[in-house]
């Protein structure tokens, strides 16, 4: 009896599901290599416009946009086939940007323009153009789409734009180099990142007040070189994962305490970050070194580095 | 039945003199552990620069060195062995122990059995402090290691057998320092990784090639994340036989340098 049952049990559990994609834009090679997450080798490498930066996908997953930052444009792509579907009209030097939940508004970072666009994908035009601070690059929504936040590089700033007017409603600072923003899971706080500040400057979103400031020290590293960019945080929202740039180190932040709990060694230059569709596993980008560190979350360890193209920026999981 | 008393009469010995020289368990720790909280970590950040088999992502060096660490505790036992043995020799019990009505080459195997046990004894004592240091391997490749340190602590304490043939004075111990454990540590991947000496000069990198110390170390690392390789398999073991078989020859009073002595 407790055989037919055990064996019942074995035919009934499901089998193991494909475990999904991480794509990640190789900025020198004007391409994206695709990683299986199953095997965590390269299984696809697909084109792409000048210098890809920033990528995204809807959230059905059925359309890739690309921010193709030297061909002035982001690029909108099948992922189950690679082709380039269309262009859409995006601003120059677009380098990062954010989709707000209702799917169809495209939030783009103008680097060299101080301006922050919108973009309805679906009618394929500008719909809105916001003046900010001097290189923009940053680019966060909170998770009801009420707010964006655009940091503007040399201005030092997160701007704070209200959706629903297309105007901005704050202006904060943080320390020098802005280049990435996220929300927390609840949309509670902010979290910016300063790459020459080497800091994440946290915010209350209620009152835009600055609650706390996390600072970086590894042993054996020269401060000059923690230079903070890309926040990823777990999907329960409890830790956060913070790239150290040419510190080659991601930084385990407890997002409840705002203590740095661990240093993770990666490749060099690591820039930003994306999970695993489980949340097990968490890429990371490394422009130098032209490669991919997979982390276990659970026990914090790196566990491979993949080659990939060259100068990998930006990264994106697809289930 | 003789055969396996010898045995056991032997690895008691050496393991009752091991045991009576309490300084030594210390000591053979001292010095791989100077080795990795001085040495290397004044070198936390320097590699990592480049992926190797077995590792499959970037490590400190700190990480990169314990192997080639086990490999000494290995090699400075090998040479240790060697050294008692010249005093055995000297002291008369050697003469005695070969008189055994035994072949010389099981009782000379018998001494390598019992000096590479306690070498893998101190080794993994090592591999327990270096873990609460913070550097760990998977819990597999301690098990997997095992066979792995026993076979070079074999090859080195054989390497030091033949050694101890050859050395007719306690005093000559410092020559073997400079001339054999010197070279076999530096020049292998004990602290570097060839491609490193590589960058130095192709050269460097043949001879380290070269040095059965490299491939037992190597042996290790591999085991150490239950991985096989079998070019270091294959010159470890081999290494072993050819040292074994000099050995053997070097005691064997008709032929061997031990005649000359008298």
């Amino acid at each position: 009896m407790n055989r037919i049952l055990t064996a019942l049990l074995l035919v009934a559990l499901p089998l193991p599901v494909a475990a999904g994609e991480i794509w990640v834009t190789n900025e020198k090679d004007d391409s994206i290599s695709v990683i299986d997450v199953d095997t965590l080798e390269v299984v696809r490498t697909i084109p792409t416009g000048e210098r890809p930066r920033g990528i995204t996908f809807s959230s059905d997953h059925s359309r890739a946009y690309i921010c193709a930052s030297d061909s002035d444009t982001v690029q909108v792509m099948d992922p189950a086939t690679g082709e380039i579907l269309h262009d859409l009209p995006s601003g120059e030097d677009p380098e990062q940007f954010v989709l707000a939940p209702d799917d169809r508004h495209l939030w783009i970072a103008n680097e060299n323009d101080a301006v922050t666009t919108v973009v309805d994908v679906e009618s394929r035009k500008v719909v809105g153009q916001i003046d900010v601070g001097i290189e923009p690059e940053g680019m966060a929504v909170s998770p009801d789409g009420k707010i964006v936040i655009t940091t503007s590089e040399t201005t030092n700033m997160a701007h704070w734009i209200d959706t629903a007017t297309n105007t901005i409603f704050a202006n904060t600072l943080v320390d020098a180099r802005p280049r990435y923003a996220e929300f927390t899971k609840g949309g509670a706080e902010l979290w910016v990142s300063s790459e020459i500040g080497g800091t994440v400057t946290v915010f209350d979103v209620a009152t835009q007040a600055e609650t706390h400031k996390i600072r970086f020290a590894i042993p054996g590293v020269n401060d000059d070189l923690i230079q903070a960019v890309g926040i990823q945080f777990t999907p329960d929202g409890k830790t956060a994962f913070v790239a150290l740039g040419p510190a080659n180190h991601i930084a385990v932040v407890n997002a409840e305490t705002y203590e740095v709990e661990d240093y993770i060694l990666v490749g060099r230059r690591v820039w930003h970050m994306t999970f695993s569709p489980d949340g097990s596993q968490l890429f990371t980008t490394n422009g130098v070194s032209g490669d991919v560190t997979v982390i276990d979350v659970a026990s914090r360890q790196p566990v491979k580095s993949i080659k990939v193209g060259r100068f990998p920026w930006g990264a994106a999981t697809r289930p | 039945m003789s055969w396996l008393l010898a045995l056991k009469a032997i690895l008691m010995r050496e393991a009752l003199r091991f045991l009576g020289q309490k300084g030594r368990l210390v000591s053979a720790l001292v010095r791989p552990l100077v080795w990795l909280f001085v040495f290397a970590a004044g070198f936390r950040a320097a590699l990592g620069l480049s992926i190797t088999p077995p590792y499959q992502t970037y490590i400190t060096y700190e990480i990169y060195i314990v192997p080639g660490l086990v490999g000494m505790i290995l090699l400075f036992n090998g040479m240790q062995s060697s050294l008692s043995l010249v005093y055995d020799r000297e002291m008369g019990s050697m003469r005695l122990l070969l008189t055994a009505p035994l072949p010389r080459w099981w009782l000379l195997f018998c001494r390598l059995v019992a000096a590479a046990l306690i070498s893998v004894l101190q080794a993994y004592a090592f591999l327990v402090v270096a873990a609460l240091y913070g550097i760990r391997f998977p819990p597999l490749g301690y098990v997997a290691a095992l066979p792995a340190i026993l076979l070079a602590a074999m090859m080195l304490a054989a390497l030091g057998l033949f050694l101890s043939s050859m050395i007719r004075q306690l005093e000559n111990f410092a020559g073997v320092m400079n001339f054999v454990i010197f070279p076999m540590f530096f020049l292998s991947s004990a602290l570097y990784p060839l491609w490193k000496m590589a960058e130095a000069s192709p050269r460097l990198r043949d001879l380290c090639q070269a040095n059965p110390f490299t491939h037992a170390v190597e042996l290790i690392r591999f085991a150490l994340y239950g991985k096989g390789n079998l070019l270091a398999l294959a010159v470890t073991a081999g290494a072993m036989l050819v040292f074994g078989a000099l050995a053997v020859w070097g005691y064997d009073p008709a032929r061997g340098l031990a005649s000359r002595k008298a």
